[in-house]
């Protein structure tokens, strides 16, 4: 026998409500002039910013430019300022919002046209802290094994998806774009730190140089603005000690 | 990017400045910011209780008052290292902050000159003063 509810509970349909959604928006190929536009759209609670956006597109404003691949939070193409906070558009839900929302591209990047920016010098600062296994000698036989507590050490930062949103939240980076950067630091931290990599004193001594981790202030926004919840500012602080007592 | 003529320079200079060899200069001005700055809460907040709450507080400061401190080595070589920390520690910091917010690599070096010369100008003075303090001057 199925249970019956006997008084079914009253579920209360999402209600739609009104949202002015203000764009920063920028094509160089008609203006160099930035706009700012504003449009009126349907919200539900359920709704996601990137679905705003989506029906902005569809429904008001095909030029409307911006980068979103998944939706789900994981491949990092969305990150944009939202009411003057870095988050990603698939993540932050309508319920969650006021019913004014201001969107623009991150900041310390150039703007190629409306919401989407150069990544390249992010992936620049990236690349140059060698984010990949190094090793010398004979490759084991066999699978390389990890303790559990090894594994630990370095767990936090593995969950990085360079979307930006911490290094383009850096007020050293905004001002100083040569700072390596939140981001970049956190994946050196990922491979400083594991036990079957070799390559840390030559990734720590990229890292001290003079736009390296000693230029980070210990802000927090690289922390606040992480999407995945990585406590950023603790890896870099990590990569200071090790430096600072030549200690992974 | 070239669309248009529109050229955005990239935030990221290219990385002509980086790498240059080892150095830990950066690594020292850091360590030499927290050292400083927890000597400095010691010995400023000492000084201030000293001169300002102690036994009569302010009122009481005159040049026989200073005169007769200085006449010991311990506040000698406190005074000293309130004057060398404090002037070091601001002067980095500010080193710091000119390297954020200047654009041009001219403007960096003329605001850093002035910087390091007025550092040197006020250790000097006051290490002279401490060293050479002539109570009997009248």
């Amino acid at each position: 026998m199925t249970a019956v509810a006997e008084r079914p509970v009253a579920v209360e349909a999402p209600k739609a409500r009104t949202v002015e959604v203000k764009i920063r928006r920028y094509n160089p190929e008609i203006s160099d002039e930035v706009r700012w536009v504003t449009y009126r759209v349907e919200a539900y609670p359920t709704d996601r910013v990137l679905n705003l956006l989506t029906k902005i597109k569809d429904e008001q404003d095909g030029t409307l430019t911006f980068r979103r691949s998944c939706a789900h939070g994981v491949c990092g193409s969305d990150a944009m300022r939202i009411n003057g906070v870095n988050r990603l558009a698939c993540k932050v839900l309508m319920k969650d919002m006021p019913a004014k929302l201001t969107i623009e591209p991150i900041k310390g990047l150039p703007v190629e046209k409306d919401l989407v920016v150069d990544m390249e010098p992010f992936f620049e600062a990236y690349r140059a802290v060698k984010p990949f296994l190094i090793t010398g000698g004979n490759p084991p036989t066999k699978e390389w094994l990890q303790s559990q507590a090894d594994r630990d050490r370095y767990d936090d930062t593995t969950k990085c998806i360079l979307c930006a949103a911490c290094t383009t939240s850096c007020p050293v980076f905004w001002t100083d774009g040569s700072y390596f950067g939140p981001a970049a630091i956190v994946n050196a931290h990922r491979f400083i730190f594991d036990s079957r990599d070799q390559g840390a004193e030559e990734r720590l001594e990229i890292l001290n140089d003079r736009e390296g981790v000693w230029r980070c202030r210990t802000t927090f926004n690289c922390t606040e603005a992480c999407p995945r919840g990585i406590e950023i500012t603790k890896a870099i602080k990590e990569v200071k000690q090790a430096l600072l007592f030549r200690r992974v | 990017m070239t669309a248009a003529g529109v050229r955005i320079d990239p935030p990221r200079s290219p990385s002509t400045r980086r790498l240059r060899g080892r150095t830990n200069t950066e690594l020292y001005a850091w360590l030499f910011m927290r050292v400083s700055g927890i000597l400095l809460v010691v010995l400023v907040l000492g000084h201030l209780f000293i001169m300002n709450i102690l036994d009569g507080g302010v009122q009481r400061i005159n040049f026989g008052f200073v005169a007769g401190r200085w006449a010991s080595p311990f506040w000698q070589v406190w005074d000293l290292l309130m004057l060398w920390l404090a002037q070091l520690h601001g002067s980095n910091g500010l080193r710091t902050v000119i390297n954020d917010y200047t654009r041009k690599d001219a403007t960096r070096f003329w605001l850093k000159m002035a910087l390091y010369t007025a550092s040197v100008v006020v250790i000097a003075l006051g290490t002279l003063v401490i060293f050479t303090f002539d109570p009997s001057i009248s």
